[in-house]
């Protein structure tokens, strides 16, 4: 094991934990098994959907909008179609008859506003980038060059770039019905009563940036039509989704429709989605009758990939004077952007549950209104929702523990739910089945050396050394494994959150599993051989995956919200079982003993009590040749199962980040980061390992180098990956995990899911660390991304606001209470005044918190 | 992420070079000189160059190389940014070069990235171009009519603009050896480890039998349109006995230093407006001194 790691495939240091788990020789389960898929992926010999070339093939491109808002007056493309090479030049107006309107699958309430979302626009564009024409061609080179050769009049209208301001009475309008498209409310407890007469109120406001999901295969499409049917190539996170919502809305009849995704190269939530692109190629395939390609620039991408985030959260925490939390209110303004897509409204919902974080409490308030601007839509990003809760809670639990002087671990001690107290159900009404908080901060706390750090922090103060060291602690939770289909049911979504699996005995005793799940970097053929190979007790080398083509595993609810293990393994565990039941019964009819007798063990079935016995393999060839089968036993041992979860599962873990901040240049520089993170049992630690790798980076983008940035006329500046800054390698420092195992009850392989946790958790670890760091200068928050230049003007405005401020020695002098730019809430009394307004002011809500407490939505 | 459609031209020789760019400008057309190309591929795939041919100079070997010539080192245009830092004729004679040079972008850019691209592109968030200003480079250019010298303080004539005339072609450059004494340093400050410079500042620094700074030469990336010296600091320092802050807590280097942006119009852009960039040039610059001063 420690070799495959030492073989460089995983920087960083080996998961602690791994000796804990070692598995006996023969178990696959919780093996390091390098990746089975990854010599095709990583050489790219393999089937990435821009590999694909049909006979005939043309190529499309498109002409997008320059402007942010506009009316379309006129549209020629009669120029392009003369170009050489071109075969289509078509205009939105061209389409309008039949290309319908991308779907929103998650209304979330009763009078949500659902705009009518064309795949090219007709008559208005509503965000920069938007397609307002396209052409095909015989080669993509000459599809890009004929867009030239199109003229569009645009009537410049009023972008709507703030979600504040959006709200405003009498603000220019993104779609008629007006920009607000829904608000979602819910609650639990008194929480009138949690803030009465709290003795300490901690109202801060956070603003959860906007981003641009960049996975390393950037979106790519082929359509294919036979006369009859259409096969649709998509490098998409969610073929089986994706048919369905095509066949609701092309008029494609479903069972004339093929999704395929092919090997795809990440996705994190951004092919989640039923893209403009993929419906114009299926209509562009039908009405030409020849196979088209479409692949995105990675500028087309940052401008039309779906966004992530986009939150201006209001949280307040009221507490006792000895840290206990009494209640939490939050209020969310969520960017929808100009459409609402597949899952956009209930992106913020996924968070809705999460806010009270892992600490009781008496009462919960949420409340979230969804704006429409005149921006790329959002929708999901790795950990969808989940991510600005948990930066919510955990960063204002840290102001907490500041405002009473208490160790921001000792805080959360008070709070959290104890390992004694599960299953638990908390106050948004989640029962958390497992999990072991204690134990995973004290091993983290451990391994990140806390009171050694805490004690060179205090050194560092003291000697006003220019570079301060900043301490952030994040203790996490996340609702994943999605999802019950009867809680995605009460949250008004359209579908359901099961997952199928097939397992094939092939005659020659080889295994064929096929899986709903979609993979696209996650090495679902690895994991899932494994979970098979100990299942069924036949080698790993003799297990093949199949997914992604619906008429290979024609049933499936794809991958995301790390629900493929939690789901969709076990779902190949099911089925896996059932085989061995068709297996155990025909090796009882073979050798002429009960199948009581039939016991099996590492691949055999014996009788018990004797020698005799027949192996897997021999079964699956008997079964084959049907010889002699059992009477009605049908020549096979293939099964099918599908498994719905009861409850979601709740990964949960610790993150510890130590960062060093140039107070000279407002550099932050991430000296160490610890990650212990329970995510049940493990089936593959190297591909765990891998995951909360990349789930920190991204997290750590988010901290510190992402932003998409809008200009005043609303348009998209970061469109190329120099100005969209995401960290490599080189940026960021070697993380240290370790793991805690305290297995999920709610499924039968105690697996919890790991795809999100590291995103969800680093971000508030990072931020918590860099306002520790700054605090001694009167440095209260700083806005994400907390670049060198806002770290350098948070420190001037402080200065200015409480001039000759300097590193304190011993304690950390208070802060001061409250957040200037929302001057209306949430002072201790007597708190000083605050400082100067920030460079960058948040727009902060204009109405003060609404206290409703019943719900008129909700999950249970 | 495709370019409009170009003319490519490979000459044979650099007087072919020079013929072809000669006719083509005097012809109207708008060509492009074509090096390692990390510049000027992305200016063309994103559309913000429209040129109607590219002469690609990359089969030149005459262009490739660097050279021991007694009083400077001669670095041919083509040669690339790894050659560059790895040679041991600019690591001996002219480390300044070599320790920009090895912070230029990332390990593949620098395998194609060339030196004379990088000072004929003009870019002030180059590395290159404030090494070349520090240390009073020479630039030999030629055309049709001959060759002819430019130094440096007179190539970097506005954003992206080179001093080349119509039909020339940047030969090589000639980085003269300080001699011993000298200490270096190159600071770089950005975002990512493959960003542009928010601010870089390339120092040249000699000390005196007394310690004291007789010459410094401190050249600004990102600074303004062009690289720019730093020549307030420069003069401040001059004189400047480096030592841990004086018993009445003055610290003259820091002192000096802070006029470092002194006559310097740094841009505004998504990493740092111009206010935090004079601040960081400053900082950065007594950082470099200090370091260069070792």
């Amino acid at each position: 094991m420690t070799e495959e790691l030492d073989a460089g495939l995983v920087a960083g240091r080996i998961a602690e934990s791994d000796q804990m788990s070692e598995p006996s020789a023969e178990r696959e389960m919780g093996r390091a098994r390098r990746r089975k898929e990854d010599a095709r992926l990583v050489t790219g010999r393999t089937m990435w959907t821009d590999n694909i070339q049909l006979p005939g093939m043309l190529y499309v491109a498109f002409l997008r909008s320059p402007m942010a808002h506009a009316r379309i007056t006129g549209v020629n493309v009669s120029a392009a179609r003369s170009r050489p090479g071109v075969v289509a030049a078509y205009s939105g107006r061209d389409l309008a008859g039949e290309q319908g309107s991308l779907p929103c699958a998650w209304p979330v309430t009763e009078d949500i506003v659902i705009p009518d979302h064309p795949p090219m626009a007709v008559d208005e564009v509503r965000y920069p980038g938007e397609a307002v024409a396209c052409v095909v061609a015989t080669d993509r080179y000459r599809a890009a060059d004929a867009l030239e050769a199109i003229a569009v009049d645009y009537e410049p209208l009023d972008p709507v770039l703030d979600m504040t301001e959006a709200l405003a009475e009498g603000a220019p309008k993104v779609h008629e019905a007006g920009n607000r498209a829904f608000t979602w409310k819910f609650a639990g407890g008194d929480i009138d009563a949690a803030f009465r007469d709290a003795p300490v109120v901690i109202d801060r406001t956070y603003v959860q940036q906007r981003l641009i999901p960049t996975a390393m295969e950037p979106r790519a499409v082929v359509a294919t039509t036979d006369g009859d049917g259409f096969t649709l190539y998509s490098a998409t996170q969610i073929p089986h989704v994706l048919r369905v919502m095509l066949a609701m809305t092309t008029g494609i009849p479903e069972h004339k429709l093929r999704v395929v995704a092919p090997d795809v190269g990440g996705g994190f939530g951004s092919k989640l989605q039923v893209t403009a692109e993929e419906v114009l190629a299926l209509l562009l395939a039908r009405r030409l009758g020849r196979p088209v390609k479409w692949t995105e620039s990675r500028s087309e991408g940052n401008l039309t990939v779906h966004h992530g985030r986009d939150q201006l959260q209001r949280i307040a925490v009221a507490a006792d004077r000895d840290g206990r939390i009494r209640g939490v209110r939050v209020e969310l303004l969520a960017d929808m952007g100009a459409y609402l897509m597949l899952v956009t409204p209930g992106v913020p919902l996924l968070g809705a549950f999460m806010y009270n974080g892992i600490y009781k409490m008496d009462a919960y308030d949420f409340t979230c209104t969804g704006v429409f601007t005149t921006k790329m839509p959002t929708d999901a990003y790795r950990g969808a929702g989940r991510p600005e809760a948990t930066f919510a809670i955990e960063r204002a639990v840290d102001e907490l523990a500041h405002e009473l002087g208490i160790d921001p671990v000792e805080v959360r001690r008070r709070n959290w739910i104890t390992r004694e107290e599960f299953p638990y159900t908390t106050i948004a009404g989640l029962t958390y089945d497992s999990g072991d908080y204690e134990a995973a901060t004290e091993k983290a706390l451990a391994m990140f050396g806390y009171d050694e750090l805490r004690a060179e922090q205090a050194d560092r103060r003291e000697r006003r050394d220019p570079v301060q060291l900043g301490i952030g602690v994040s203790t996490y939770t996340e609702m994943c494994g999605l999802a019950p289909s009867r809680v995605l049911g009460s949250l008004s979504y359209g579908a359901g959150g099961w997952e199928h699996a097939a397992v094939r005995l092939l005659p020659t005793g080889k295994v064929e599993v096929v899986t709903g799940t979609s993979p696209h970097g996650q090495g679902h053929e690895t994991a899932w051989s494994q979970i098979a190979a100990d299942a069924l007790g036949v080698p790993f080398e003799d297990v093949s995956v199949l997914h992604g083509d619906t008429s290979v595993a024609h049933r499936g609810m794809d991958t995301y919200g790390s629900r493929s293990l939690v789901v969709g393994g076990v779902a190949v565990l099911a089925a896996c079982e059932k085989v061995k039941e068709r297996a155990r019964e025909l090796a009882a009819h073979l050798m002429e003993a009960s199948a009581d007798d039939v016991e099996f063990d590492g691949g055999r079935f014996r009788v018990r009590g004797t020698d005799e016995g027949r192996t897997i393999q021999e079964l699956a060839l008997a079964a084959f040749a049907a010889h002699d089968l059992p009477g009605g036993f049908e020549p096979r041992l293939d099964a099918e199962a599908t498994f719905d979860p009861d409850n979601f599962s709740f990964p949960h873990g610790t993150h510890l980040c130590a960062v060093e901040v140039d107070t000279e240049t407002g550099r932050c520089a991430i000296r160490s980061y610890v990650a212990v993170d329970d995510v049940g049992s493990v089936v593959n630690p190297l591909i765990v390992e891998g995951q909360v790798h990349g789930g920190i980076a991204q997290g750590v983008g988010q901290a510190l180098f992402e932003e998409a940035v809008h200009d005043a006329d609303g348009n998209l500046v970061t469109t190329t990956m120099a100005d969209y800054l995401i960290p490599s390698a080189a940026d960021l420092p070697e993380f240290t995990t370790g793991r805690t195992e305290t297995p999920a009850t709610s499924n039968p392989l105690g697996v919890k899911g790991v795809g999100e946790a590291g995103t969800i958790a680093s971000t508030p670890a990072v931020v918590n660390a860099i306002t520790d760091a700054l605090r001694p200068y009167g440095v209260r928050d700083v806005r994400m991304p907390c670049t060198p230049e806002r770290i350098w003007r948070a420190l001037a405005e402080a200065e200015a606001a409480v001039p000759g401020q300097a590193p304190a020695t011993g304690p950390a002098p208070a802060a001061v209470p409250g957040f200037a730019p929302v001057p209306t809430h949430g002072s201790t009394p007597g708190a000083a005044p605050p400082p100067a307004p920030a460079s960058e002011p948040i727009r902060g809500f204009v109405a003060p918190a609404t206290s409703e407490s019943a719900p008129e939505g909700g999950a249970r | 992420m495709i370019p409009a459609p170009f003319d490519y031209v490979r000459p044979a020789s650099v007087e072919d070079a020079c013929r072809v760019l000669a006719d083509a400008e005097a012809a109207g057309d708008e060509v492009k000189v074509l090096a390692g190309g990390q510049s000027l591929l992305p200016l063309l795939r994103l559309r913000l160059a429209y040129p109607s041919a590219l002469v690609d100079l990359g089969r030149l070997p005459e262009l490739r190389g660097v050279a021991d010539r007694g009083d400077h080192v001669y670095i041919g245009a083509l040669t690339t940014h790894d050659e560059v830092m790895r040679s041991g004729v600019v690591r001996e004679h002219v480390p300044l070069v070599a320790l920009a040079t090895a912070t230029v972008a990332d390990p593949a850019v620098r395998h194609r990235g060339t030196f004379g691209g990088s000072m004929a592109h003009a870019d002030p968030a180059g590395d290159l171009p404030a090494v070349a200003l520090a240390l009073d480079c020479v630039f030999v250019v030629r055309s049709s009519d001959g060759e002819r010298e430019i130094p440096a303080a007179e190539f970097f004539v506005d954003y992206l603009e080179p001093a080349l005339g119509p039909g020339e072609v940047l030969l090589g450059v000639r980085v003269p050896k300080l001699g011993s004494g000298w200490g270096f340093h190159y600071e770089k400050f950005h975002r990512t480890a493959q960003a542009w410079a928010t601010v870089g500042v390339a120092v040249a620094v000699r000390r005196g039998d007394g310690g004291a700074i007789e010459e410094a030469r401190i050249g600004l990336t990102n600074m303004g349109p062009t690289p720019v010296r730093a020549r307030v600091a420069e003069a401040a320092l001059r004189g400047v006995a480096p030592s841990p802050a004086g018993s009445n807590g003055s610290d003259p280097l820091r002192e000096a230093c802070a006029q470092a942006d002194a006559g310097t119009s740094p841009p505004a852009d998504l990493h740092a407006r111009p206010d935090y960039r004079r601040h960081l040039a400053r900082v950065l610059t007594r950082r470099a001194v200090g370091a260069a001063l070792g």
